[in-house]
């Protein structure tokens, strides 16, 4: 069903508090994979507010959906998200990064609660996600399991090799996401190391591609909907995105991949928000 | 110990110790419906496929992807169930590598790992599949468990005894075709309790894998021509690693020797020299395995015969270390 304006609405007011916690938690942190938290925040914000079946006061229910954020540098984002969603306080993110945090730049399922996995290594999520969704098939479980991939992550070879066991194995209960802001530590994704014709080589890997904006809720929200409905293959999302997006500055600007935030800059990128929201 | 589980070890006599383990873990299949199967294209040469066979809806071959079928293996863990993977111990430990650290031991996955074709069991296949690191680099990783069963009966043992131990298992065996050392699986296994085949007061032998019943018939040869009392310790796990059997050596004995079929640096004799060096006690010790090299081409008894941990190597390797002085403490003041 499509989003309803009001549904739109609460959506993207959820994105700019989460954009706004990034943020902070970056400043309060003493840097963040900013750009790469920020081109996913639609993505995430639709699936914990509108699609992920999930009981934050019980984090472990056997019956919920699961979510694998295999680029897990983006976990500044992910953490405020899960905190706001109140799986923990928020305060507790103050000591991001710092001396026994709970919370280090790459999560850890241990100590963060609502995580499904453990990832930071790129190229680990999607054979990850490809044993659960095979474990709830095999299971007979009802849930789903949806796994985020950053672009530049998709250079590496297990990407492949779980591409090529979701396609074999028919994987219709997992939704693949790729968050493709066309950036990566060294620049391009073109420049280091060409990904094109790359929604072609998900589909010649046997998957059903959608290819979106993916800040556009509307867009996201169909292509998710007709992955749900999908029997045939397994399906992925090709989000296309902007690295550090809402920041005017950071927008597209690769050395915004990692970074730290002074107060002056958080001001601005502050400033920057508020703007950008009252487009 | 499982129970219900009837193991009759007539037949585990007469079969090879990779077959033992593909029919334990079919007997484990029936009791434990949680466990399923992994093998990336090497399902018949590993023998996890009389697994495949029994229940092919509860085995998934990854094809030859060691990266994604170990993530997987994690990810089916997550959701519940008891992944059981074979395939060689090469792909496994240095493949695949990262995957069984941080997606398996990092995140303290139920995966028990079955790595077939250790150390130089392979050996007419040359260095690229012979794998003489893998006990180091499993030792290294933290949550994970380390065996290496003397034979077929004690593989079938470890196999059951991994099921219902928590966490990840690492079980390395050899290609599967090693003779056996046990007559029946009664003698008490227990993951981290090691077990004294042999009683001993001049010198202690501490083994695993194939080396434990190489060491046995030396122990035999060694009484009846030169009167030593040699004793013969089956560590079965390498970590945890039973010390207070080293200890127990240390004091005893005074001589010992580890044998393994892995390279001198990180496995077995790595680990036992910990305890010594630990200990404060003077001990007259040496490690054989692999002198830190790519093995030679051969068939394996060749091999094993070549690098001295067959009995006659170790026949040799003792009564060079029975002749080995280790110094009193009072001795220390004229240095090394």
């Amino acid at each position: 069903m499509p989003l309803s304006e009001q549904e739109i609405a609460g959506l993207r007011q959820h994105a700019r508090q989460l954009r706004q916690d990034i943020l902070d938690v970056t400043f309060w942190a003493g840097g963040a994979h900013i750009g790469g938290a920020l081109s996913i925040v639609e993505i995430l914000v639709l699936l914990y507010y509108k699609y992920l079946s999930i009981d934050p006061k019980n984090p472990e229910k056997e019956d919920r959906d699961r979510f694998i954020l295999s680029k897990g540098h983006a976990g500044v984002g992910f953490a405020a998200l899960l905190a706001r969603k109140g799986y923990f306080d928020f305060e507790l993110l103050k000591d991001f990064n710092k001396f026994n945090s709970p919370f280090g730049m790459h999560l850890d399922k241990h100590k963060v609660p609502g995580l499904d996995a453990s990832t930071g290594s790129l190229g680990h999520g999607l054979p990850m996600a490809v044993g659960l969704a095979l474990g709830a098939r095999l299971q007979k479980r009802q849930w789903l399991t949806y796994c985020l991939l950053g672009d530049g992550e998709c250079n590496e070879g297990s990407i492949w090799e779980a591409a090529m066991a979701a396609a074999h194995y028919k994987l219709t209960n997992l939704i693949t996401f790729v968050d493709r802001n066309r950036f990566s530590v060294d620049g391009n994704t073109e420049d280091v190391m060409a990904l094109e014709p790359f929604a072609d080589k998900w589909r010649s890997f046997g998957f059903i591609v959608h290819e979106v904006d993916g800040h556009s809720y509307t867009e996201l929200s169909r292509a998710i909907e007709a992955a749900m409905k999908e029997k045939a293959a397994p399906v992925l999302i090709m989000a296309h995105t902007v690295k550090g997006k809402g920041v005017d500055f950071m927008e597209g600007d690769v050395r915004w991949h990692y970074g730290g935030l002074d107060s002056d800059t958080l001001a601005k990128t502050k400033q920057s928000l508020a703007s950008t929201a009252k487009d | 110990m499982a129970e219900g589980l009837t193991w009759n070890v007539y037949d585990a006599n007469t079969m090879t110790q990779a077959d033992i383990y593909g029919d334990v873990l079919c007997l484990l299949g029936e009791k434990y419906d949680r466990i399923v199967g992994l093998s990336a294209d090497l399902a018949k040469s590993t023998k996890i496929g009389k697994f495949a066979e029994k229940y092919p809806h509860r085995f998934f071959n990854a094809g030859i992807a060691e990266q994604n079928m170990f993530g997987m293996a994690a990810g089916l863990a997550l959701s519940g169930l008891v992944p059981v993977v074979s395939t060689m111990a090469v792909f496994t430990t240095m493949r695949a590598a990262e995957q069984v650290r941080t997606d398996i031991c990092y995140q303290n996955l139920d995966v028990k790992i079955i790595a077939t074709h250790g150390g130089i069991s392979f050996g007419q296949a040359g260095t690229t599949h012979q794998c003489t690191e893998d006990i180091a680099i499993m030792r290294s990783m933290a949550n994970m468990t380390v065996v290496v069963p003397a034979d077929g009966i004690e593989c079938g043992n470890a196999v059951i005894a991994c099921i219902e131990h928590p966490g990840p298992v690492y079980i390395r065996i050899g290609r599967g075709f090693e003779p056996t050392c046990y007559e029946n699986d009664t003698y008490g296994f227990e993951i981290g309790k090691s077990v004294e085949i042999v009683p001993g007061s001049d010198i202690t032998l501490i083994c695993c894998g194939i080396t434990v019943l190489q060491a046995r018939e030396a122990a035999q040869i060694l009484k009846k021509t030169d009167g030593l009392s040699v004793r013969v310790i089956n560590m079965h796990t390498i970590k945890p690693l039973d010390a207070e059997a080293v200890r127990k050596a240390i004091a005893e004995t005074r001589r010992i020797i580890t044998f393994e079929d892995h390279n001198i640096y990180g496995g077995l004799g790595s680990a036992v020299a910990e305890v010594i060096a630990e200990s404060g006690k003077a001990c007259a010790f040496t490690r054989v395995g692999i002198p830190d090299c790519y093995s030679l081409v051969g068939y394996p008894e060749d091999l094993y015969h070549h690098y001295k941990f067959d009995a006659d190597g170790i026949v040799g390797k003792v009564r060079e270390v029975m002749g080995k002085d280790f110094e009193e403490d009072e001795n220390w003041e004229d240095g090394f």
